[in-house]
């Protein structure tokens, strides 16, 4: 090493020249996702675009590929999400505003703490085991709606905690000072400023949970959901009084992400472009749906500045 | 929000003085006390899960080893449920979910790490911005698509450097979880790179260094247990990860370390099970449940790692 | 970056008929303006450094000092937006380092810098010093063993820490810490060396270490200074420049400034009536 001018501009053009041979291998690097997903999509729709008609959404599944449709798992994976967003949502927004503006610091918020932490890591399936013990058996509700709609509940529970935390924790202490000093209760503070400042942010979490339950397959397999429905549950709305029917909760029932299992565990090719097709119709709801919760996390860190 | 009657400026903390106006919180502290104990009962449900999630595995596991002894389980290399002769050899099913997990983190760790490195030091905010999200769509894809992507896609591509490789094999899947969990190990690892001190580069740029040499020798070393994190996270996802390798490594437990050949996972045995429509209360019915007790172990293990590794970093800075 | 201009500093020096030096210049800023996107932080600067000198640069917070200061090893090429006017002559090579065609880093090579805070890398005290070394492509490990320990030696800190090399440099207090900085940027043995008020964030003592080193060191090499301790400024510089709202307003001896100042202005700032 020597500080020889001619020696560190040298250096120097060796060195550009790595950082210029590591932005290159960085850049592939980054392409690698970017490039599966845009295969992943274009094979997809390669496989799967001649099957969506209309009738592949009014159909029902059948034996012969061409005449299958996903009616049933729309219907089954629609009402489904119903029972998980009116479980889910409120236990976890409640959870979530229960841990940032009323638990105190002690033995039992840390342990509360370290399970919303450890319930986020464990894989789906573990959370099929929990309801095939409890739901299906223990409670006794079958492999019905019910059972799928509370283990997707349980499920995104920790996301949506998560995600409500983070935005109260964006809500300046200011606020919260001027909300007590004009007598507010903590109660007023949170129905009035506190739920109303974060919607945006606990939003973001609904969708991102709902969007990974519709698309998750394991553990409803592992309840046991029939894959071969024919016909659609009761309908919760009925002309006689009292207009509205809870039998549709007991109901046996198929999701899209099951219904597409189902024809990709089968050999024959025609089934295998049913799979394709109901993936192009699961992508796009997840996609769509992730697109809209990325696209309000941007336009609420836009619009409001502390 | 500017209430002008009185009684209702006490904060309701708690002393009351009969009496006085301030009398009136008796009845609204009632009733904020049971919102407080209503949401309690919300937050305490993350608890009241964990300890069924528990309960249900270990009940259901008890009963599995009244008929099958420990030594065997962990020992016999042979996993043989379904069939007449019987083993219950979980090494089959773990070593296909290593094998899985290994091929998959081979992928993911480096891709991963250079792409964040990228990210974090390289690429201009703008390319970040966008790259970001897209990277985080990956994840959002339902895995049952990846299944698709792994037997109809990846394989037959496979197939085409490797014309032995069987229509089944551990090795596409493993790949397609791999590209499934870059943006949980890219994404952690550059938040990771991003809360190192701005002081520390400009340090290092001032004596000369390149931006490379500053990525590597001091960014990267500085974030080391958050990067550490990121691939915990990455191999807790790989581990629980069940659509991609039941529908299409072959559903075979299989006691090889060789990606090439066909497998079975925990959970992809799980999966299996609970396709077949077996009894309540019988020992297949009771072995998912052992299984899964494994699983809840393993996870368990790499989520503390992760939650210490974090905390470390944390803690540096 | 091979400038082949010849420019004539003899004739410049001798022009500034204040300055009463024999030394030669280590560099000198010509007409030096700094933009950070529209805003001028930096009015057609005009400053000498002196080689084997030490000068600081004082003034209020805000008056540039610090953006001057960093102009020197280009580190405003980390930042997007920005821009130099003018020109920075470096010698003996007489370029002018703010040149598009000179690359930072290799500027960087050869001017130091030290920063308000001591910033040392999460590695060990002996690879704090000789990161610069390795970074430079140095892998004899008796030639780094020697280095760091002269750099050691050099900043003061080589009777408190030649024991426990091995140990992480964040254990050390922060005087200490920023005296290991100073070994850092001295390991590679720079022309000129920037300190960017290199004392704020430490104690009265350490602070007196840091200042007895810079002013030993002005031996081995030209110091620019940033301070807004005045009397820092007296006590360890050879020449002064008081800057205000990013024009120089007067640049003498470091005596000549503090006791008879040529500028009203300045005269207000060192009996402290603003700043």
């Amino acid at each position: 090493m020597s500080n020889d001018p001619q020696a560190i501009r040298r250096l120097v053009v060796l060195g550009r020249r790595y950082d210029r041979l590591f932005a290159i291998v960085g850049m592939m690097a980054m392409m690698v996702g970017i490039l599966t997903l845009a295969v992943l999509l274009a094979g997809l729709i390669h496989d799967g675009a001649e099957r969506l008609n209309w009738d592949f959404f009014q159909n029902f599944p059948s034996r012969r590929a061409e005449r299958a449709g996903i009616l049933s798992a729309i219907v089954g994976s629609s009402l489904v999400m119903l029972i998980t967003a009116v479980t889910a949502i409120p236990l976890g927004v409640a959870a979530g505003v229960y841990l940032e503006e009323y638990a105190r610091r002690n033995w039992i918020t840390e342990i509360i703490e370290i399970n919303v932490t450890n319930l986020a890591g464990v894989p789906s399936i573990v959370y099929g085991l929990l309801a095939l013990g409890l739901f299906v058996y223990a409670l006794d509700f079958g492999q019905s709606i019910l059972s799928a709609g509370l283990t997707l509940a349980l499920m995104i529970l920790p996301v949506i905690i998560v995600s409500t935390r983070e935005a109260i924790r964006a809500i300046p202490g200011a606020i919260r000072e001027g909300a007590y000093a004009l007598g507010s209760t903590r109660w007023q503070l949170v129905r009035d400023h506190i739920l109303p400042y974060s919607t945006g942010g606990i939003l973001t979490g609904v969708i991102i949970g709902l969007a990974r339950a519709i698309g998750e397959t394991a553990p409803i397999i592992t309840i046991g959901a029939l894959t071969f429905i024919a016909f659609l549950p009761p309908s919760p709305v009925t002309g006689d009084f009292p207009f509205l029917s809870f039998e549709w909760l007991e109901s046996p029932f198929t999701v899209m992400p099951i219904q597409m299992f189902n024809w990709l565990s089968r050999p024959q090719a025609p089934f295998q472009v049913n799979a394709a097709a109901a993936g192009i119709v699961l992508v796009a709801m997840t996609l769509l749906m992730n697109g809209v919760a990325i696209w309000l996390r941007v336009r609420f860190r836009n619009r409001i500045k502390w | 929000m500017i209430r002008e009657n009185p009684s209702q400026s006490s904060v309701g903390s708690g002393s009351i003085d009969p009496g006085s106006r301030f009398a009136h919180s008796v009845g609204r502290h009632v009733g904020e006390r049971i919102i407080e104990v209503l949401l309690f009962l919300a937050a305490f449900s993350a608890v009241a899960v964990t300890i069924a999630i528990v309960a249900i595995l270990v009940f259901e596991s008890t009963e599995f080893f009244k008929h099958v002894s420990l030594v065997d389980f962990l020992t016999d290399t042979q996993w043989t449920i379904m069939f007449a002769d019987k083993h219950y050899g979980v090494l089959p099913l773990l070593a296909g979910t290593l094998v899985t997990t290994t091929v998959a983190l081979m992928l993911a760790v480096p891709v991963g790490t250079v792409t964040a490195v990228y990210l974090s030091e390289f690429a201009n905010p703008r390319v970040r911005e966008v790259v970001k999200p897209t990277l985080e769509l990956l994840a959002g894809i339902p895995t049952v698509v990846y299944g698709y992507f792994a037997l109809l896609m990846v394989t037959p591509a496979l197939q085409w450097f490797m014309p032995d490789l069987p229509g089944f094999n551990m090795l596409g899947p493993g790949l397609v979880i791999g590209v499934m969990i870059i943006p949980y190990v890219s994404s952690v690892a550059e938040d990771a790179m991003r809360s190192v001190p701005a002081s520390m580069r400009e340090g290092s740029y001032a004596m000369g260094a390149t931006r490379m040499q500053t990525s590597l020798r001091v960014v990267v070393p500085a974030a080391t247990s958050g990067i550490v994190a990121a691939y915990i996270l990455g191999i807790s996802r790989a581990f629980g990860e069940t659509m991609v390798v039941a529908v299409a490594a072959g559903q075979q437990p299989n006691f090889t370390w060789d990606p090439r050949e066909p497998g079975a996972t925990i959970t992809a045995f799980i999966v299996q099970v609970a396709l077949g429509d077996l009894p309540h209360g019988s020992l297949e019915y009771q072995s998912i449940f052992a299984v899964g007790l494994v699983l809840v172990l393993m996870t368990l293990f790499f989520n503390v790692l992760g939650h210490l590794a974090r905390k470390r970093f944390r803690e540096a800075y | 970056m091979v400038d082949q201009t010849d420019h004539s500093f003899s004739v410049d020096v001798a022009s500034r008929g204040d300055i009463d030096s024999v030394q030669g210049l280590k560099a000198e800023a010509r007409n030096l303006s700094f933009f950070y996107g529209a805003v001028q932080a930096l009015k057609s600067v005009n400053m000498p450094v002196y080689d084997s000198r030490v000068t600081a640069l004082i003034g209020p917070s805000g008056c540039g000092k610090s953006t001057f200061l960093r102009c020197f090893n280009r580190m405003h090429d980390l930042t997007d937006h920005t821009r130099y006017d003018g020109e920075i002559l470096f010698h003996p090579d007489n370029v002018n380092i703010l040149r598009k065609s000179v690359d930072p880093i290799e500027v960087r090579m050869r001017i130091g810098m030290v920063f308000q805070k001591p910033n040392p890398f999460p590695k060990s005290i002996f690879e704090n010093v000789a990161y610069g070394l390795r970074v430079r492509g140095e892998k004899n490990r008796s030639e780094l063993a020697d280095r760091v320990e002269t750099a050691l030696r050099d900043a003061s800190l080589w009777e408190e820490v030649s024991g426990r090399l091995d140990s992480m440099a964040f254990n050390l207090s922060g005087g200490q810490q920023q005296r290991l900085c100073i070994a850092r940027a001295l390991a590679t043995g720079p022309e000129l060396l920037l300190f960017d008020e290199p004392t704020s964030a430490l104690d009265p003592n350490a602070t007196a270490n840091i200042e007895d080193l810079i002013h030993r060191l002005r031996e081995k090499v030209t110091i620019l200074i940033v301070t807004h301790n005045m009397q820092q400024a007296a006590r360890v510089s050879d020449y002064t420049a008081f800057m205000y709202l990013g024009e120089l307003i007067e640049f003498s001896d470091t005596n000549t400034v503090f006791t008879n100042p040529n500028s009203k202005q300045t005269e207000d700032y060192i009996t402290g009536r603003y700043g």
